[in-house]
């Protein structure tokens, strides 16, 4: 199976010499195509420093990160942009919608800029809005919206580039229980039928239950890593709660 | 203490995105000081004295209009630092959280104005102090006085009353602020920023609607002050196309955003591409919630550009025709041969008397000894016919005269000047000489509509019966020329004809044109100054003389240029900046909004180049839309404008419409720029 992300012993430090901070220490990991990956970790451990050096938000002090081969640690500038526009799609906790523009208009921008005819948009999203169950809301503006249609609306935005990976900064963090479920239901159903690979941060056991992977972070280094294999879903989120209680407690307390 | 530490701080803190506010007070204050310095600048100037009390009524009118200016600024200064409190509820909302008093908000606030106003203040003032010594260079320029020497000048009564009148303002401020203040909600401030915008469409049958209606009201009022500007009888009727003006520019705004989102929503080729569906939503929410200071800014703008092309147009057409219009020193006019029933007419008996009596015969009554004075002396009369008023004149062109143009008088006895007399006039003011058959006569004129008139009659070959005798028009149109030496072009005709048929007329007026006998300006400064004694002579109290002199013509001409070009100027610059510091501190005050906003289209991939380009053309139409609006309107009324000016002499506009294009380009388009970089800066990636 082909290799998406390639992360190659990668550090990221913050503060002075005097009171440094390790946020990220040595960490190596390697994403396939068509996975779902699920990152888990407290407050502070580091996961969403991860993900931001990833998206090349921010930029790690030493090490290498591949995505689909190139080295987007040596980015720079309008190189970036490009980058985050044809390999990349974002999923935030808080939508992050363009809050002047309706939900068709924030899913189109993302074609947009990249310079996508309006017919090859419209086809697209089209397609999308079906799969995603918001053909109804494109319309809506995204203060007329649920925050688990908003949060679909942006699923919809960060995929309809057919990007290399998808990732995903606590996307249930924002939303009830119902919406959360049948948004998680939403990536699977992108994952396993249209081989998004999805790269996704979270402290909740429950959404993770839903990856085909799990990767443990802990003050700022790899803790632990399981497979969902053959299991059931259920099945998982056990041995995932296992893991959990094995870390100290509920990820949300500092232990 | 810490209050003021505290407000310290936050002016610092602020300072860059405030940065535009505050070099908008310093131009305030600066451009104030500047307007009411005038007359201690204009002190040392070596001039003549009569240009002393032109500027001393400069100075009389240019305070009039500093009330003026300090309600518009008053305005400008209460509605930015209402806007920057809102910015800054959250900031608030944290104070009172920590348990901080309303009151004592109020008086971080108190010190805040305080700090900026000082500070605005001292900066201006030292401007003001700067520019106002080449003010006087100007000014001197103006009345073509000579600078000497050049003296540093501070007006301290200028800077008295700058202190008074901003004083006042910031007071007015510090009082707003307050209530403003008092009347927040604490769970209101703290949730300030995160309203999300709601957008809403209006309704685009209604938006149709409402447009149409703007733009018939728009067309009407045009049509009143172009076409139908001849209708307008009485002042008060040109507050009816002014009003009409101002609704329709509110509805315009209101309806056209959403009217012109609607259009481009549905070219969709053109909206889904690029960032253009950000960019066009962006200014159609922005237009949308400040729909009423669009107008305003609108309306300002447009004042601004006829206040400014007006004014030019003013003083060029002032200036411009003196010296042709004045070929003689002086020409000195006399009513003759009055009856009895002028005392009806308010003439006393005195001056009855006296018009029985030459011009030459007068002076002598006054022991003034002209030939001793004056130079090219000529004297001639103007004659007149009992039953030639205009009405009679125009002929059978009459009765569309009156339709055309009702309010004009044209029941006044015409003038009439032989031939012989005219020519030798002619030679004197280099105006071209006539030749008439013993059958004709021809119209000497200088004003643009009466000329047109009176063309009408020349055309119908009116015959005009003199003595019996008929005589044609020499030619189908009016000469231009005239007799008295004026400031403008005021001939409104007189009729040239062979001398004989001049001999059973009745005389009205003799007339006599002469240059001073001296060469230098000192000289004549002489002259002109005994002239001028003359009018307290007892005898010349009672008589029916009248005098004009180049110089006082100069003097008169060139001080209404200076005053209308200073009060252009002035009101001028107070629009540009006040319009165009609201747009840039309505639109730098949503970059932290927008910071966000690019920040989001920075995640989708989009590049610098595309977000630049994005911001620019924001910021860009969103400062063009007032301003092609009030281009639109300012095209109709600077039409109206000419065509009240047209009197005053043939107006130079084009060249006024450029300088005014040249000031509008620097100082909004500068605005803009400056608006462009902040934005740019605040929205840049950390």
């Amino acid at each position: 199976m082909k290799n998406i992300l390639k992360i190659d012993k990668i550090e990221k430090y913050y503060g002075s010499k005097s009171s440094l901070t390790k946020a990220i220490d040595n960490i190596s990991f390697e994403v396939d195509e068509g996975e779902f990956v699920a990152i888990m970790g407290a407050s502070g451990s580091g996961k969403t420093t991860l993900l931001n050096c990833i998206s090349t938000i921010d930029k790690v002090t030493s090490g290498h990160i591949y995505v689909d081969g190139m080295d987007i640690t040596k980015l720079k500038g309008n190189d970036l942009n490009k980058f985050r526009r044809e390999k990349l799609g974002f999923i935030f906790q808080d939508f992050n919608l363009l809050d002047t523009l309706t939900a068709y208009e924030n899913i189109a921008l993302a074609l947009s800029i990249q310079n996508k005819s309006y017919k090859e948009i419209e086809e697209s999203i089209q397609d999308i809005s079906a799969k995603l169950n918001i053909s109804d809301v494109l319309a809506k503006y995204p203060y007329q919206m649920s925050g688990g249609q908003k949060q679909r609306v942006a699923s919809a935005r960060a995929i309809i580039t057919k990007p290399s990976l998808v990732l995903a900064d606590e996307p249930t963090g924002a939303l009830d229980s119902k919406s959360a479920k049948m948004l998680l239901e939403s990536f699977q159903y992108l994952n396993e039928l249209m081989q998004t690979t999805i790269l996704m941060v979270t402290h909740d056991s429950f959404s993770a239950s839903y990856a085909s992977r799990v990767i443990f972070i802990k003050d700022g280094k790899i803790f632990h890593e399981i497979r969902k294999g053959n299991a059931s879903r259920k099945e998982f989120f056990d041995k995932i709660i296992d893991v959990v209680t094995l870390l100290g407690g509920d990820l949300n307390e500092v232990s | 203490m810490r209050f003021h530490k505290l407000s310290l701080k936050n002016i610092q803190k602020s300072f860059k995105d405030y940065a535009i506010y505050f070099f908008t007070l310093i131009l305030g204050v600066a451009i104030f000081y500047v307007f009411n310095a005038i007359d201690s600048q204009t002190v040392l100037l070596n001039t003549q004295s009569y240009v002393y009390e032109l500027i001393k009524m400069m100075t009389n009118m240019l305070s009039g209009v500093s009330v003026f200016v300090s309600v518009i600024l008053g305005f400008l200064i209460i509605y930015a630092s209402r806007f920057l409190i809102k910015r800054r509820h959250k900031e608030f909302g944290i104070y009172m959280l920590l348990g901080m008093s309303k009151r004592k908000i109020s008086m971080i606030l108190f010190f805040e104005t305080l700090f900026i106003g000082i500070l605005s203040l001292g900066v201006g003032l030292i401007l003001g102090v700067v520019l106002s010594q080449f003010m006087s260079i100007l000014v001197a320029n103006m009345f073509e006085a000579d600078m000497t020497s050049f003296t540093f000048i501070v007006s301290k009564s200028a800077i008295i009353k700058t202190l008074i009148y901003f004083g006042i303002m910031y007071f007015l401020v510090m009082i707003f602020n307050t209530i403003s203040i008092s009347k927040c909600k604490l769970i209101d401030l703290l949730h300030s920023e995160k309203k999300s915008e709601q957008v809403k469409l209006k309704n685009p049958i209604l938006c149709t609607i409402l447009f149409l209606i703007a733009v018939a009201m728009l067309s009407y009022a045009y049509y009143c002050v172009t076409i139908g500007a001849k209708d307008l009888y009485y002042a008060y009727e040109i507050f009816i196309p002014i009003g009409l003006g101002c609704l329709a520019t509110f509805l315009i705004f209101f309806s056209l955003s959403g009217l012109l989102l609607r259009i481009f929503m549905s070219m969709k080729g053109l909206y889904y591409r690029g960032l253009n569906s950000f960019t066009l939503r962006q200014i159609s929410s922005k237009v949308n919630t400040t729909v009423f200071s669009m107008t305003i800014i609108c309306l300002m703008l447009f004042l601004t550009i006829c206040v400014f092309s007006a004014s030019l147009s003013l003083k060029n057409s002032l200036t411009q025709n003196l010296e042709e219009l004045t070929p003689v020193d002086i020409s000195i006019s006399k009513r003759r041969n009055f009856d009895e029933k002028a005392l009806e007419d308010g003439w006393s008996l005195e001056q009855i008397e006296d018009s029985k009596k030459t011009i030459p015969e007068s002076f002598l009554e006054m022991d003034f000894d002209y030939q001793n004075y004056f130079e090219d002396i000529f004297e001639f009369n103007v004659y007149t016919f009992s039953d030639m008023t205009i009405a009679n004149t125009l002929g059978s062109v009459y009765d569309e005269i009156v339709e055309l143009y009702p309010f004009l008088s044209y029941d006044t006895a015409e003038e009439f000047v032989s031939l012989s007399d005219y020519n030798k006039l002619a030679r004197m003011y280099g105006l071209d000489e006539l030749s008439l058959r013993d059958n004709e006569y021809a119209i000497v004129a200088d004003y643009d509509q009466w000329i047109t008139i009176r063309n009408d009659g020349l055309k119908a070959n009116t015959p005009l019966v003199l003595n019996g005798k008929s005589y044609y028009p020499n030619r189908e149109e009016c000469i231009y020329g005239f007799m008295d030496i004026a400031s403008n072009h005021i001939n409104i005709g007189f009729f040239v004809v062979p001398d004989e048929a001049l001999n059973a007329a009745d005389l009205y007026r003799s007339l006599m044109v002469a240059n001073y006998k001296g060469i230098t300006d000192v000289e004549k400064e002489h002259i002109e100054k005994v002239v001028h004694d003359l009018e307290d002579n007892s005898y010349a109290l009672n008589s029916t003389l009248s005098v004009s002199t180049k110089l006082t013509i100069y003097a008169a001409s060139v001080g209404l240029g200076a005053m209308v070009t200073f009060i252009g100027l002035y009101l001028g610059l107070i629009f540009l900046i006040s319009s165009a510091a609201i747009l840039a501190l309505k639109e730098l005050s949503e970059s932290t909004d927008n910071k966000e906003r690019f920040q989001m289209l920075r995640n989708l991939g989009a590049d610098e180049k595309m977000i630049n380009k994005a911001l620019f053309y924001q910021i860009l139409i969103f400062f063009l839309c007032p301003l092609l609006l009030a281009c639109i309107h300012s095209v109709f009324g600077i039409l109206f404008c000419n065509y009240i000016l047209e009197s005053m002499g043939t107006t130079q506009l084009l060249t006024s419409i450029f300088t005014t294009a040249g000031f509008l380009i620097f100082i909004y388009g500068g605005y803009f720029l400056i608006t462009y970089y902040c934005s740019k800066n605040i929205i840049k990636e950390r």
